[in-house]
């Protein structure tokens, strides 16, 4: 799933969680990418949806504003929401948008997926 | 990655709560100390509103378009509303405050800050004590060879108050306000078009957990703000 500058991939880890790998820029104009691979992340039996931000190269606030319409997806869908590999900079614009009371936010991956199985952050 | 992306001025600093510097004659700042809330933190079902005008008739770039939108953001609004903008202008991190005309002839006074801005693009987020909960985004681009201005809101009502307030006309107003404002930008850029409205309910869920949002009501503190000896309208 390409649109833009962004590139999407989808790994499943085990029977009930899904990674979106994000790769290069969020923005209003990659709503497709972004919710093609939620839907193909969230298919049956999907508990969890972690974030790999990772190999993000820019967000602007159209991309927040995105991220905002995954998280309510997800919760229709009784679906925890997590996010790993996020910068210094972009913790703080989670914070600041008080995406992080919403979103969990974590280390690693190991430490999201271990989350996404403990009920962390929905 | 750890190297700050380059759009990383285009961002507001970190903050908790809001500060207002140098408030100006005429406006009321109610909105002192108070934290800002996105559409996570709202009560109402979820909104996103767009609206567009294509720039027909005119030779300008969405950058041109957004430095004239940016410097003279006040003067698009429409009568009876006024926006106060910080004396360094819309940049990420400043404070402006608001007095809308809201149903019934009141005046509701509220203030936003500046969350995002660059050359594209720039985004006012809204602190408690707000209509409603949320983003507005500001943003020109090329559609088919012709430049379009557009408005994006994304929000919840803040409180139960706010929703009944939106459900019983306030959507309408908002909705003409944008539209209008929309359509001074276009006529003071010397460009023919008409604005289209887009409205999508992203949430039909209200946020019973959020209704403790209503001790900041901008409906009530705007009364008790109107009722204080000297204060007026």
């Amino acid at each position: 799933m390409t649109q833009g500058t962004l590139s999407m991939d989808v790994r499943r880890v085990g029977d009930t969680v899904a990674v979106l790998d994000i790769d290069g820029e969020i923005t209003a104009f990659c709503e497709e990418a972004l919710m093609d691979a939620y839907t193909a992340g969230a298919a049956d039996g999907t508990r969890a949806v972690i974030l790999n931000f990772t190999r993000l190269e820019y967000m602007n606030s159209g991309g927040i504003g995105l991220l905002v319409t995954v998280l309510v997806r997800a919760n229709r869908a009784k679906q925890k929401l997590l996010a790993y590999g996020l910068t210094e900079h972009y913790t703080q614009i989670f914070e600041l948008t008080r995406l992080n009371e919403a979103i969990g936010i974590y280390d690693s991956e190991e430490a999201a997926v271990a989350a996404a199985g403990a009920g962390g952050t929905t | 990655m750890t190297e700050d992306p380059r759009n990383a001025d285009s961002w507001a600093k970190p903050v908790s709560t809001l500060t207002v510097t140098g408030a100006p004659e005429g406006a009321a700042n109610l909105v002192e100390g108070k934290r800002l809330l996105s559409p996570v933190q709202g009560f109402g079902r979820m909104w996103q509103k767009t609206y567009k005008v294509r720039l027909g008739g005119v030779e300008t770039t969405p950058e041109a378009v957004i430095t004239e939108w940016r410097d003279n953001f006040a003067s698009f609004w429409p009568k009876g509303n006024d926006f106060y903008p910080p004396l360094t202008g819309l940049e990420p991190g400043e404070v402006a405050l608001i007095k809308a005309a809201g149903p019934g002839g009141m005046k509701f006074k509220t203030g936003v800050m500046v969350l995002y801005s660059d050359d594209e693009s720039f985004t006012l987020m809204t602190p408690e004590g707000h209509m409603f909960a949320g983003w507005i985004t500001f943003s020109s681009h090329v559609e088919s060879g012709v430049t379009v201005a557009q408005t994006q809101v994304l929000m919840r009502a803040q409180d139960p108050l706010s929703e009944m307030g939106l459900a019983m006309g306030g959507h309408r107003m908002e909705n003409r306000f944008w539209e209008q404002t929309l359509a001074n930008l276009a006529l003071h850029l010397g460009a023919e078009g008409d604005v289209s409205t887009t409205v999508t309910c992203v949430d039909r869920k209200r946020q019973w957990s959020q209704a403790k949002n209503v001790r900041n009501s901008v409906a009530i503190r705007s009364t008790l703000h109107m009722l204080k000896p000297g204060k007026g309208r």
